[in-house]
């Protein structure tokens, strides 16, 4: 899922101290935030944008592309499945701890209407100078900038550290999508690596991937066939089995989901594996890759 | 979050699966009078939090009320896999004629319920290799269908129609607790096919979603709290902190933000030649327990150099460096402590670290992993 500024959001949750905030974040950054929704709200004004009480409601009233929820993990269900109902077809669940039958049951909804959903746990996307839908800083200049390395992620502070490093290198990002964390994902490692092979303002693909799932060994077929260059990083791969280490998802059972097997499995389809973030940079140049030095340019 | 056999089998019984007769007893005794009341060969079953209790003698079998005192002597108190065994479970002794496997669980690859049959219970079943287990994906909204199941049961083994019939209700009732519990598993392994024909549940495992507990009031403290992971002691204060440490056995004490960020910083360390002395993630709010977290990465006498490796996005650099600075002026550490430092607030966090302890984060993360690990192994280098 990419958002652009082309797209018309909606935030729901727009009342809250979070929702409020970071709708005049994303706004700054170029997103066409449109409406916001929270319950039992309608008729107010929140940061800068008219809300009403559902997706529903505001639908009636505004052409909705995509939703950002900043609710609580107990009304996400109820919230999503709002949006997915409306019509909106993109659906950027930000919350932690949603429960998993919740999760599933959003998905299978979302299917039946052609709806995506990026998600749950996630930081949500960037795309530099045109969008920034979520918790990243699009707006920082030391983080983001317009290029052409797309970069996809299930960690947000990594997300970031990788991100930092790239533009320090002199690179900039097509789009910055970040997964998420949780074991059972609307937008999967696959999901998104196809996206930015599609993307024809990407020229090369980062995948920052972590211990526990199997998403990245899902990617891996699919990327043996990309003509794009991919680089990873999996994070984790110093942690002891069966020990979950902070994300839900990032936990190893058995010789599930090591750190060695998604290593070896994007290897074998011809990823450079680096070990550390540092050395991503020098892995893109290695692949032909050069910072476009477009610093400045903002794509059309 | 893993409940014990013997809860999970009190919830089995009140959905209607079959359960062997049993009671849960403490002492000696207890266990002499419920191996008296349930009548007959019983089996003792230590309850403790983990699986592979037979391989590690942590099931006894007894043919009488002497025998299950002497069985239950040797289990209680006694330590298996780790564990304190406190509790048994007295169980009636089964006709086993054959052992079978079904499971629910929430599956990522299709992104639903995933219902799991197996001819062959008892053993390994995650190493049994694929094929070994039927699968059903199941479209939560609806769940499963009676016909689906036996279609399951019938294509998996070759089993008389009233025994298919039987498990495919049982699979239903399976469902049914799994959803009302909003439970990430419910495993039933084996589930035995007895002489007469019976269709019986030998062994329970429900993991719970932390996330939806919340939301279930019939699930009791204890029911709760018994089923948490035992961990180090240090982990288990961190865990009433409200802070997620883990304890690892190096000598670099580590403090980083975001699950991925951490896990990072430990593969970093590694990669330089250390070894990280914990997972400690400090995000979010977290940075209002700096004090008491940097406490519980001292505590360890291992520790030989800290590392604190904030990159902020969401979570605020100059916010988090401000607890840790906090922190480190009430705790004093007597080891050296390196800082790498970047993203949102980063000029206001280098600013605060020169101004309140004189040091300058590193501008690499690699370069402050680097010196931490330096440090570790003795060498004098500079913060």
């Amino acid at each position: 899922m990419i958002i652009t500024s082309e797209h018309n959001v909606i935030v729901q949750g727009v009342t809250g101290r979070q929702g409020s905030f970071w709708t005049e974040r994303m706004a700054e950054c170029g997103t066409a935030v449109v409406a916001g929704a929270s319950p039992g709200k309608g008729g107010r004004t929140a940061a800068g944008v008219p809300v009403y009480d559902s997706v529903a409601e505001a639908a009636r009233e505004h052409r909705l592309d995509a939703s950002v929820l900043f609710v609580p993990p107990l009304a996400a269900k109820t919230a999503a499945l709002d949006a997915i109902r409306a019509g909106v077809r993109r659906i950027v669940l930000l919350t932690e701890h949603v429960p998993y039958q919740d999760v599933m049951y959003v998905l299978a909804e979302a299917g039946t209407y052609g709806a995506q959903v990026l998600g749950p746990n996630t930081a949500g996307l960037v795309v530099p100078g045109r969008s920034s839908v979520g918790i990243m800083p699009g707006f920082a200049r030391n983080i983001f900038r317009p290029g052409r390395v797309g970069v996809l992620s299930r960690s947000g502070s990594l997300g970031t550290l990788v991100s930092l490093n790239l533009v320090d290198a002199g690179y900039g990002q097509s789009a910055f999508i970040g997964i998420g964390g949780d074991p059972i994902l609307g937008t999967t490692t696959l999901d998104a690596v196809r996206e930015l092979d599609r993307d024809s303002g990407t020229d090369a693909v980062v995948l920052v991937g972590e211990i526990g799932g199997a998403m990245e060994e899902e990617a891996a077929g699919y990327i043996a066939t990309m003509t794009k260059p991919v680089v990873a990083f999996v994070a984790g791969r110093s942690a002891p089995p069966d020990t979950r280490m902070g994300h839900a998802g990032a936990i190893v059972s058995g010789n599930r989901g090591t750190g060695a097997s998604k290593v070896e499995a994007l290897r074998g389809a011809g990823v450079t594996v680096v070990d550390v973030p540092g050395q991503i940079p020098g892995a893109l140049r290695a692949h032909g890759i050069v910072p476009t030095g477009d610093r400045d340019h903002v794509p059309a | 979050m893993n409940l014990l056999e013997h809860q999970g089998k009190e919830l089995f019984a009140s959905t209607g699966i079959p359960v062997p007769t049993g009671r849960v007893v403490s002492t000696v005794d207890a266990a002499a009078s419920a191996a008296e009341i349930v009548g007959g060969r019983v089996v003792l079953k230590s309850q403790i939090g983990t699986g592979k209790r037979g391989k590690s003698g942590g099931i006894l079998f007894a043919d009488d009320p002497g025998q299950a005192a002497a069985a239950a002597g040797r289990l209680l108190g006694s330590e298996i896999a780790g564990f304190r065994v406190d509790r048994l479970l007295v169980e009636q002794g089964v006709d086993i004629d054959r052992e079978l496997y079904t499971a629910l669980l929430n599956d990522p690859a299709t992104k639903g319920p995933l219902l799991l049959f197996g001819a062959h219970g008892g053993m390994d079943v995650e190493e049994a290799g694929p094929g070994a287990v039927a699968r059903l994906p199941i479209d939560i909204r609806r769940g499963p269908g009676r016909d689906e199941c036996r279609e399951l049961v019938a294509g998996a083994a070759d089993l008389p129609g009233d025994v298919v019939d039987r498990i495919a209700d049982l699979m239903l009732a399976v469902y049914r607790l799994y959803r009302t519990l909003e439970a990430d598993l419910v495993e039933i392994n084996p589930l035995v096919l007895t002489g007469s024909g019976e269709v019986v549940a030998l062994d329970s495992k429900i993991s719970l979603d932390p996330g939806a507990v919340p939301r279930h009031r019939e699930l009791t403290g204890e029911l709760v709290e018994q089923a948490a992971p035992a961990g180090t002691e240090l982990e288990r204060r961190g865990r009433e902190l409200g802070l997620q440490f883990i304890e690892l056995d190096g000598d670099v004490g580590v403090l980083a933000n975001g699950a991925g960020l951490t896990m990072t910083t430990l593969d970093a360390v590694h990669h330089h030649g250390g070894r990280p002395a914990n997972f400690l993630e400090i995000g979010g709010d977290a940075y209002t327990k700096a004090t008491p977290a940097l406490d519980l990465v001292l505590r360890n006498p291992r520790v030989r150099s800290l590392l604190v490796n904030f990159c902020g996005a969401f979570a605020r650099t100059d916010v988090m460096t401000a607890g840790v600075v906090q922190a480190i002026e009430e705790l004093s550490p007597d080891v050296p402590v390196f800082f790498s430092v970047h993203g949102t607030g980063e000029a206001e966090a280098v600013a605060l670290l020169a101004d309140r302890l004189g040091v300058t984060p590193y501008d690499r993360m690699d370069d402050a992993v680097r010196a931490a690990v330096r440090a570790a192994a003795g060498e004098e280098v500079p913060a």
